[in-house]
């Protein structure tokens, strides 16, 4: 588990993190690697995770019928991948696929949110780093529905 | 009546019109998507092409139809061809798509400024396009090219609405394959086999590879999308003075007399259409300037 | 007094009865005389041979949306302000051929115009119009590009101005350091003086071409008391204004209002007819409208007056830049009083009026003005209590 430390260290979402912090949830990740068209999760299974992409890009699905699974965005290294394991009813709204293959860290949900839990202050740090990524996918998502490009 | 004749002050040097068109042959009219179409001219009669510099726009003129500006798409180094991309979307374009080769449009230009491509050397460049974006900012991609080996990093963020409205996809692929260069192209909706990435093109400039601090940015598209991507930009820490961006506004003359291209105070025809961000940034944000 | 060219200018006076000659002469020298006449109950610029065609003892009330002229018994040749017609008409017509096309196999021919400029003698050119033309002079030919219909016909002029010897409800050229004294930019400048037992003209020359003509017609050297005479007029001028315009950091002023609410109010009495930039001397926005004949076997290009308070002006594919009517008229009165500082290096506004006077429900810009200011959202730009004693009741 130690030699992940220094690893998420050099993530661009954990940069600037306190240690101390960095390592209480080293405790709770891991380290995987996903082939390409792999599925990191489904929509509708429990969401007890979260990813941060290392290397390659992942692509969050949505399947509509008919039209199949259709992109909704994808997202490249450097990033993060994953809220629904920080709100109930702790369920996949989207399904993650990997674009590419793919090295991740996995971040066990429960574990993370029982450390946030007992040190508030640990949770603030990682929410506003959370909400940060939501807020610019957000922001966004916004700008797509003016459907810029199409001539009206 | 000779004392008409003596009154009558010496008459001016007659100045060539700015408002009189040169005419040029439509050599060539292809598709580059299912709207958007390009077309390569050449002056009638063998007459010389004027030089232009990445980023300028000519006035073009259908007969008896009317007469839009157009950013120049073509490479500036070559002077045996004058390239326009469009979309037939307006009056104007779509009679300019229905041209048959050999047929005569009028031209006037080019007029503006340009992406300060030469002035940047030695620097790394990001290059952001939305949409039919992409066709002012070839000419500028084709000059840092030709000499590529006097600036740092070169990127080119892309972002179209679709697989299908990505526009010059064979040079794009060339360009990556040939280049030492990094092209991300993004679309805001995939459909069947799109590959590549699906986001806002915005969603590109936090992890593109350049040097913030020495790294200017060119960028052009509808003026959400450079609102946003001046943010990001200068979130990444992008001086405002290193960043250009490409305006559109209505255009009758072209140099700066008829007023309707007017932003605040610039008159973007004959100031613009390139500009820096820091001299724009002030009414960028606000309504219906 | 010094004329531009740095010589001390002539002063002189002309007698009324000899005023003819001044025409007579301009005539002889090739000029096409324009001038005030009177037409459909107003005062417009056209032709002139003699100067009975002046409308002589006329005199006009002018206010917020309304114009009227009555005929005194006076004789005065000048005696009335200005008409809704300002002398950019001539120099840049308000409908103008620039081109012809003619169709052949697949091609066309550009056919150039010959825009060939009269020797025009404006006569009767106020203080402020002098100034709308050197406003304008600097839009047509300042820049990279020049108009070369306005350049051409600008050379073949010779004015003659006349200092304001009253001043309208809606004038405030003084505001405008615009009046009611021609500063520069004529050829000769006149103060039309009638008193009990004389009616006399006080001549300044303001150019060679000017001091030339002077010596032709009949003349003699003006007096001290000739010339005192003429100071009170233009002073007594210079009282009457009927507005004021607080130009004072009005730049930045404005700047700092783009979202004022006043925008929104002046919006929903503004009809959007855009008769104040018809009227304005030194609007200069046009448009361009291709035609054809029948057959399309000829095109023509033609430059026409626009004006930005339509929804074509600012037209790009997806929709108008300025949608709305308070954005337009924001647009129209922001370039005036403020982006044309940046522009041009002078305000738009000439204070002659013509805009409070012809708007068809009397939006008043020094009004418009001194409602931002009194209530500007940046408190430095608010007028200090007693700088409001110049505002018109």
């Amino acid at each position: 588990m130690n030699t992940l430390e220094p690893l998420l260290a050099k993530h661009p979402f954990f940069q600037g993190l306190e240690s101390e912090y960095l390592k209480l949830i080293t405790g709770c990740a891991s380290n995987i690697r996903m082939n390409a068209g792999e599925f990191l999760f489904r929509e509708g299974e429990d969401a007890d995770r979260f990813f941060v992409i290392r290397e390659g890009s992942v692509k969050l699905e949505l399947f509509s019928g008919g039209r199949g699974p259709v992109t909704i965005q994808t997202i490249p290294e450097g990033e993060i991948v994953g809220y629904s394991w920080l709100f109930p009813p702790y369920r996949w709204v989207f399904s993650g696929r990997a674009v590419t293959p793919v090295r991740l860290f996995v971040f066990d949900g429960l574990c993370l949110r029982g450390k946030c839990d007992d040190d508030p202050k640990l949770g603030y740090e990682l929410m506003k780093r959370f909400s940060h990524v939501m807020m610019g996918r957000l922001q966004a998502s916004r700008v797509q529905l003016l459907d810029l490009y199409q001539v009206r | 009546m000779t004392a008409v004749m003596q009154a009558r002050l010496p008459a001016p040097a007659r100045l060539r019109d700015p408002m009189l068109p040169s005419l040029y042959r439509l050599e060539r009219l292809q598709w580059d998507t299912r709207d958007t179409f390009s077309m390569d001219l050449l002056p009638q009669n063998g007459a010389d092409m004027p030089a232009f510099k990445p980023g300028q726009f000519n006035m073009v003129y259908v007969y008896g139809v009317g007469e839009i500006p157009i950013s120049i798409s073509g490479d500036p180094g070559r002077r045996d061809v004058l390239i326009h991309t469009t979309r037939a979307v307006g009056t104007v374009t779509r009679a300019m798509s229905e041209m048959k080769v050999g047929d005569t449009l009028g031209i006037r230009g080019p007029f503006g400024t340009a992406w300060p491509v030469d002035a940047v050397r030695k620097h790394d460049v990001v290059i952001i396009a939305g949409g039919i974006g992409l066709a002012p900012l070839r000419p500028a991609m084709y000059r840092i090219l030709a000499t590529r080996e006097h600036f740092g990093r070169v990127v080119l963020l892309y972002g179209a609405r679709t697989p299908g409205d990505v526009l010059y996809r064979r040079e794009l692929k060339q360009w990556r394959s040939e280049f030492d260069l990094d092209v991300f192209v993004t679309v805001d909706r995939a459909t069947g086999s799109w590959r590549g990435s699906v986001g806002l093109v915005t969603q590109l400039i936090g992890r593109a590879p350049f040097d913030p601090l020495n790294t200017v940015a060119m960028v052009c598209g509808p003026e959400v999308m450079m609102r946003f991507t001046t943010l990001e930009l200068e979130k990444r820490g992008i001086d405002r003075n290193n960043i250009y961006i490409s305006f559109e506004r209505n255009m009758k003359c072209g140099v700066g007399l008829c007023g309707h291209c007017q932003f605040g105070s610039v008159f973007v025809c004959k100031e613009g259409p390139v500009l820096r961000y820091s001299q724009m940034q002030h009414l960028l944000s606000k309504w219906e300037i | 007094m010094r004329a531009k060219n740095g010589k001390v200018s002539t002063r002189a006076v002309i007698d009324r009865q000899d005023f003819q000659q001044l025409f007579d002469h301009l005539s002889a020298q090739g000029y096409q005389l324009v001038g005030p006449r009177l037409r459909d109950n107003a005062i417009v610029y056209d032709e002139l041979s003699a100067v009975t065609d002046l409308p002589i003892g006329y005199v006009d009330e002018q206010e917020k949306g309304s114009y009227r002229l009555t005929k005194t018994a006076q004789p005065t040749l000048f005696g009335y302000g200005l008409g809704p017609q300002s002398w950019k008409k001539y120099l840049f017509p308000p409908v103008v051929r620039l081109w012809q096309a003619q169709r052949h196999n697949g091609g066309f021919d550009v056919i150039p115009e010959d825009h060939e400029p009269r020797l025009l003698a404006l006569i009767g050119v106020r203080p402020c119009e002098l100034k709308a033309i050197a406003i304008q002079d600097r839009v047509f030919m300042g820049g990279a590009y020049a108009d070369p219909i306005y350049q051409a016909q600008r050379e073949q002029l010779f004015i003659v101005a006349v200092n304001c010897g009253k001043a309208g409800a809606t004038c405030f050229c003084t505001s405008m350091d615009a009046g009611p004294r021609a500063a520069s930019g004529y050829d000769l400048a006149l103060t039309e003086i009638l008193e009990a037992n004389r009616h006399i003209f006080l001549v300044d020359a303001g150019s060679e071409k000017g001091e030339a003509v002077l010596r032709t017609i009949p003349q003699r050297p003006a007096t001290d008391l000739d010339i005192a005479a003429g100071e009170r007029i233009i002073a007594q001028t210079a009282e009457q204004m009927g507005r004021v315009l607080d130009t004072n950091r009005i730049k930045e002023m404005l700047y700092a209002n783009y979202e004022h609410a006043r925008w929104d109010q002046v919006a929903a009495r503004c009809l959007m007819c855009g008769n104040c930039t018809q009227v304005c001397p030194t609007c200069f926005c046009t448009t361009v409208e291709d035609v054809t004949d029948l057959s399309a076997a000829t095109a023509e290009r033609r430059r026409v007056w626009d004006t930005c308070f339509s929804l074509d002006f600012s037209y790009i594919v997806g929709g108008s830049v300025r949608a709305s009517p308070k954005a337009r008229y924001r647009q129209w009165m922001m370039h005036k009083l403020a982006t044309w500082i940046d522009q041009f290096g002078s305000s738009g506004c000439v204070g002659c009026g013509r805009c409070i006077t012809w708007c068809p429900v009397g939006i008043d810009i020094t009004e418009e003005a001194r409602a931002i200011r009194s209530d500007s959202e940046d408190k430095r730009f608010t007028p200090a209590t007693g700088g409001r004693k110049h505002e018109h009741a």
